[in-house]
């Protein structure tokens, strides 16, 4: 850092206080960031505008005591950016879709089935798959916190680390998956699975009619994150494919 | 800890808000928070995911329905780092080394990351430890309310299932998150039904199923 010996503002004193300055803007809740672009549709809580600076100031403490390495942070952002997210897991799917043998190994055995695609690591290291079928239903959630199998998944949207969907994917499923466009039948059997321990869930989605001509490519192509939470089911490509 | 983090069964905490296309990372010091806290545990000093979650849930409940996800890490990482012993609190509060401290050398280089993130470091135990339950007994989640870390939510404390499956042996939270050792022991897929859960108004059909330890169930 060029400016060593000056600290910048909000580097010193940032966790002094702590509970008192975030108590501080409670009652402030304008946003504290600028966005580039501003269609978007998703609900920000009001975040004060330090703690950008109080991570980097922190940042640049361990920095300084040789405790990480800024192109190591760089990288584990580029691997959660541009490496593993819900397009492996959508290989996952498409894989099991066309060859019974691999579906099979993924329904007995996840953990390594999936680490044969290539796709193994934290929040990944006891996997559960569960298949959907048109009798049941599976929908995952942590109540607890945020657990999300990233290896296959990536890291979490905002909706699923959120007080709305934890507290009512458990108790009014139904209702959740209705606000996901999805209206199940009263016979078809919805099972939730909370991710109260360090197993992971993926939720095999049905592979959607008329799909019969396309290839195991064109299939993850179809395949969303969100039906691989539960939230949703893949749709047939004449209906729109991936949303 | 009967926190405000135990949110299943809670009503009234507003719509679903699912943002279209939304990006890995919605903020710079988002990137730079989790990229930290995934780090500073290669830096050695005594930490475990347990005790993560638990510094997590000792933030103060109206702070934490306010904050979002990544302000919740922006908390935890400068009271981790200190417990970890990685820094001083007095060096947190400052901004800079202590005069005369050493400077370490990063463990994990960018081109160790890739090997990093791909490796699995499992809480399953490979040790002999006797299932108290069997697939397809009847259980009872304990009528228990630890003021520490739990992963038994208090939704289904008191409540009667079946075992589903028997998972093996894995790291105990509650005392792992204290660091009062390891203490493994079964854990099992429970079945709930939803009506034993929350009643006649629900569905007949659904069920919850939630991963539970030994220490959390009790006979029927």
């Amino acid at each position: 850092m060029a400016n060593d010996k000056k600290p910048p503002v909000g580097r010193r004193g940032f966790l002094k206080d702590a509970a008192a300055t975030a108590a501080a803007f409670v009652a402030e809740p304008a946003h504290g960031h600028a966005h580039a672009h501003h269609d978007h549709d998703h609900q920000h809580q009001a975040v004060p505008p330090d703690v950008a600076l109080r991570v980097k100031a922190l940042e640049s403490l361990l920095v300084e005591k040789g405790l990480v390495d800024r192109a190591a942070l760089d990288a584990v952002v580029d691997s959660y950016e541009t490496k593993i997210g819900p397009r492996n897991g959508a290989r996952v799917v498409a894989r099991a879709w066309v060859d019974a043998a691999y579906k099979k190994r993924l329904l007995a055995d996840p953990t390594t089935a999936i680490a044969e695609l290539g796709y193994s690591g934290g929040q990944g290291e006891d996997m559960v798959v569960l298949e959907n079928s048109p009798k049941t239903h599976n929908l995952v959630v942590c109540t607890l916190c945020s657990c999300y199998p990233w290896p296959v998944l990536g890291l979490p949207p905002v909706w699923y680390k959120s007080a709305p969907y934890r507290s009512r994917a458990v108790i009014d499923p139904r209702g959740v998956l209705r606000e996901f466009g999805l209206e199940l039948p009263e016979d078809v059997e919805v099972r939730v699975w909370d991710s109260t321990a360090e197993v992971r869930y993926l939720v095999l989605p049905e592979r959607p009619a008329g799909t019969d001509h396309l290839s195991e490519e064109a299939l993850a192509a179809l395949v969303t994150r969100d039906s691989m939470i539960g939230v949703t089911k893949v749709l047939p490509p004449q209906a729109g494919g991936r949303a | 800890m009967n926190g405000v983090h135990d949110m299943g069964g809670m009503q009234d905490m507003g719509p679903l808000v699912p943002e279209k296309d939304e990006p890995v990372f919605h903020e710079e010091w988002e990137r730079r928070v989790y990229a930290l806290t995934r780090l500073v545990r290669a830096g050695g000093g005594r930490w475990n995911i347990d005790a993560g979650r638990y510094e997590i849930e000792r933030i103060p409940p109206a702070e934490y329905l306010r904050m979002s996800y990544y302000e919740r890490w922006a908390w935890r990482l400068p009271i981790q780092v200190v417990k970890m012993g990685l820094v001083t609190q007095v060096e947190v509060e400052s901004g800079t080394p202590a005069p005369g401290s050493t400077k370490a050398t990063p463990q994990l280089t960018a081109a160790r990351v890739p090997a990093m993130v791909a490796t699995r470091v499992s809480t399953k135990r490979d040790v002999n430890v006797k299932a108290t339950f069997k697939r397809g007994q009847r259980v009872r989640a304990r009528n228990m309310h630890p003021t520490g870390h739990t992963r038994l939510p208090r939704y289904a404390r008191g409540k009667a299932g079946a075992v589903a499956e028997d998972r093996g042996v894995f790291v105990f939270p509650d005392t792992n998150a204290e660091f009062l050792g390891e203490k493994p022991q079964h854990l099992y897929s429970v079945r709930f039904t939803a009506r034993e859960l929350w009643g006649d108004r629900a569905s007949p059909r659904d069920s919850v199923y939630l991963d539970l330890w030994d220490d959390y169930l009790e006979r029927v």
